[in-house]
């Protein structure tokens, strides 16, 4: 997860002692700097979200207000944010998305940018555990370790970055439509209201058992174990890859993964045969505890 | 129900095509003409992957609070895994711009605001 990278707080001041903006200049500023990943609040004087500023600890701050007045001084009294203040009254809105360019630069502080070369698309299952019966399939399927369970082993997302962009396999073999991907184009995957038809054709998911003889973990366990005792004398790591890659083939050709995603994999990056083992191992004692 | 305003959340979905763009650029021209107190943040998906700790801040208070996103399931669950699940007596509204006009989205928006009109003319 990228916790190091927190979305800089843009305030558009428009309260006392200040001039409110045109309309245009506040759309284009606000929209673009959405578009850049800010976050931006208005603060006017009028009803809703309060005059009051809120700010939060440890994200940084930039006031852009058209002071009537002397700049106004803010400070954080807890020295707990980074904040700075600019009059941009004289200023156009390429102007002023300049200006906020470089403060945040001043300020040291990144962002996840949409769109930009090594940003990260925020995909990953989000779990509605009015629906979710805790019967760990998702855990058993994904191979790349996003779910896990809580210290009440219930079943969670753990590492949201893990999950391979634009694949929503998971959620396709979950029993009771409870995993969605909210930036995924048709429901229920999306978040759209599960209907009655969507759990008849759910219930006509193919059963990973029968896909694979058994959960993923323990078919790749399997796989992996035949493959140590017949590569023992010499152990290849590209038979190794080689081996992961069938079994990912398997599961593509079934529909679960999409073709595009599974072009993208790096397979290197896959669960090394240990961890598979390992793997195998908990969802065993997990089941164990269930029953 | 609180007779305090509304607390208003947009969210742009800027890193998908989720929501339409005309939708999300007419109710965000909306809400910019209005003469209100709003937050806007680039994706709200991306906030709750992160457990953003402004989550809590929006639904700290009393006020009613008006989502405009996507589909309520969705945003229902993404408020829980950020660790700050929506308050269930009745206070929050998830409005859903994938399905719905950008007019009745702002409409439901800026219901009851005191400053509804096109404002903010500069001063001269």
């Amino acid at each position: 997860m990228k916790n190091e990278i927190h979305p800089v707080q843009v305030i558009l001041y428009e309260g006392g002692g200040s001039t409110p903006w045109e309309v245009d200049c506040r759309l284009s500023v606000t929209a673009s700097l959405l578009d850049q990943g800010y976050s931006v609040l208005r603060v006017t004087e009028a009803a809703g979200n309060g005059a009051a500023m809120r700010t939060t600890r440890g994200i940084p701050v930039i006031v852009l207000g058209r002071f009537t007045g002397p700049m106004p001084e803010v400070v954080d009294g807890a020295g707990e944010l980074r904040i700075a203040t600019r009059d941009t009254a004289s200023l156009g809105a390429e102007e002023i998305l300049s200006l906020v360019t470089t403060v945040r630069e001043d300020l040291g502080a990144d962002l996840n940018r949409p769109g930009q070369t090594g940003a990260w698309k925020p995909w990953f299952p989000v779990i509605d555990y009015d629906r979710c019966t805790n019967c760990m399939q998702c855990l058993s399927f994904c191979l790349f370790d996003v779910y896990g369970v809580d210290e009440d082993k219930r079943i969670q997302v753990q590492n949201n970055d893990n999950c391979k962009t634009n694949c929503p396999a998971c959620s396709r073999v979950c029993p009771e439509v409870a995993i969605m991907f909210p930036k995924y184009a048709s429901g229920p995957i999306n978040g759209e209201l599960v209907k009655q038809e969507d759990l008849a054709r759910e219930s006509m998911k193919i059963d990973i058992s029968s896909l694979l003889g058994g959960d993923i973990y323990s078919s790749l366990k399997n796989r992996s174990e035949k493959a140590k005792s017949r590569f023992s004398k010499e152990r290849s790591p590209d038979k190794a890859l080689d081996e992961r890659k069938r079994c990912l083939t398997q599961l593509q050709q079934s529909g679960m993964i999409p073709a595009e995603v599974l072009a993208e994999l790096d397979l290197s990056s896959l669960p090394s045969p240990e961890a598979i083992q390992r793997k195998a191992k908990e969802l065993a004692a997990l089941r164990e505890a269930q029953v | 129900m609180s007779d305090l305003p509304a607390k208003i959340l947009y969210c742009r979905c800027a890193f998908a095509r989720a929501v339409p763009e005309a939708t999300k650029n007419a109710v965000l021209g909306r809400l910019c003409e209005s003469g209100i107190s709003f937050e806007s943040v680039a994706d709200l998906c991306e906030m709750s992957a992160r457990k953003d700790p402004r989550l809590a801040e929006v639904l700290a208070g009393d006020e009613p609070i008006r989502i405009a996103a996507c589909f309520p399931r969705a945003v229902k669950w993404l408020f829980h895994h950020a660790g700050t699940p929506l308050p269930d007596d009745g206070r929050v509204e998830v409005l859903n711009m994938r399905d719905t006009s950008a007019d009745a989205i702002a409409d439901a928006l800026l219901a009851g605001t005191t400053s509804h009109s096109p404002s903010n003319s500069p001063t001269p």
